[in-house]
């Protein structure tokens, strides 16, 4: 908000320039006027978000969310884990691995529930984006192989 | 029911009205079975009886009915769009089940059937496998799709697709324990604060005095908990619709 303000500033002085002559102090005051401006703006906003913040679902409500989330994507890999030990007899290393993997997929779950990251089917929406972000972390990928 | 007081699970305790078996399998009739069984009548009779009438100016009943008729649809539209109301049915009956279930419930001495994790991890699995089962007939393979997402280097899709299955496979598990945890913490925390109040009360008159607290905070939770039972029973349509989206359109 306060990016755009210097933005309108010149087009709001020169519909004064056009009613009245232009004056240093008349733009200082108009700078001020706008400053004052966005500094409501950004506190009213702030209220506003504040206000959304307490008008969501109850408190419980939320952490049994996140919580249910999380620990289901544990659970979920240490059990595939698990049933691929007893089939293989590779106890424990895939249980270890799928534990792990359960973790990166709980928070996922997390970040998806809190609408961070977008869902599976949204995400190929925006794939451009998303391939920005993504071919950023795979120069990290090669990095250690190469 | 003195004895109970002092023990705020014994609430949720299985009894056996009927004891079947059948073989191996112990097939009884519970205090659970019989509340499942109350629930589907009232939920049914109700919605028979206030459509009954069909009458152009509606009854008060049946604007009740027409609101969470509406109301799922229009959740069910946001979430999967126009191909989505072919599953319609099943997600009006599985809103009304936990909805209905959840409200009776909060009556005293009556069984909250949503409060064992078997039964609404079994409502989740039914909206799993139809999300699995409708997704292959109707895309094939292509529905496997939804584990590979685009634009993701090569090098890191076998690892970001194990995560995003072990996603998927955790989301019926995510959709009951809300749905359970939720109901089981309200009545407990709800016993918990009655409970306080009888054992303050028999501890003399200063104690009497001071059952007041919790016993407007039973009050407060009471109408809390009916929040909880909208809310939840709103929750477990609402993922249903997303999940039932990703059957739909796997991505494409």
């Amino acid at each position: 908000m306060i990016e755009r303000s210097p933005g309108r500033d010149p087009e709001t002085s020169e519909a004064d320039l056009s009613a009245a002559a232009r004056t240093p102090t008349d733009e200082a005051a108009l700078a001020a006027r706008l400053e004052r401006l966005g500094g409501t703006l950004e506190a009213r906003r702030a209220a506003e978000e504040a206000e959304n913040a307490k008008a969501r679902p109850a408190g419980f409500a939320q952490a049994t969310k996140i919580a249910s989330e999380f620990v289901a994507g544990v659970i979920v890999g240490g059990g595939l884990g698990w049933v691929i030990d007893r089939a293989l007899g590779t106890t424990p290393w895939a249980l270890i691995v799928f534990v792990l993997l359960g973790f990166a997929a709980g928070v996922l779950n997390v970040l998806r529930a809190e609408g961070v990251v977008a869902g599976a089917g949204t995400r190929l929406r925006e794939a451009g984006k998303n391939s920005g972000s993504a071919s950023g972390r795979s120069d990290e990928g090669p990095g250690p192989t190469a | 029911m003195a004895a109970d007081k002092v023990d705020p699970i014994h609430q949720f305790q299985i009894t056996k009205i009927l004891p079947i078996q059948v073989g191996h399998w112990d097939v009884s009739f519970t205090n659970s079975s019989l509340f499942m069984a109350v629930v589907v009548i009232l939920a049914t009779g109700f919605l028979v009886m206030a459509s009954s009438s069909r009458a152009m100016v509606p009854s008060r009943w049946q604007v009740v009915a027409e609101m969470a008729y509406s109301f799922v649809a229009d959740t069910l539209r946001d979430a999967a769009g126009k191909a989505g109301m072919q599953f319609f049915p099943l997600v009006f009956s599985l809103f009304m089940f936990v909805l209905v279930a959840n409200l009776i419930g909060l009556v005293p001495y009556f069984f909250t059937v949503t409060s064992h994790i078997i039964v609404t991890f079994s409502l989740a699995i039914l909206v799993i496998g139809i999300v699995i089962g409708f997704g292959i007939w109707k895309h094939g393979f292509h529905f496997f799709n939804l584990f590979v997402p685009k634009g993701v280097p090569a090098a890191l899709i076998p690892l970001v697709t194990l995560i995003e299955i072990i996603s998927f496979l955790s989301r019926p598990i995510s959709l009951s324990v809300r749905l359970f945890a939720n109901m089981l913490a309200g009545h407990i925390t709800l016993k918990v604060f009655a409970g306080f109040v009888v054992t303050l009360s028999a501890a003399g008159a200063v104690g009497t005095v001071g059952s007041i607290l919790p016993l407007a905070m039973a009050v407060a939770l009471t109408a809390l908990e009916f929040l909880v039972a909208f809310l939840q029973a709103y929750v477990f349509t609402v993922l249903t619709c997303m999940y039932l989206n990703d059957a739909i359109h796997p991505g494409h």
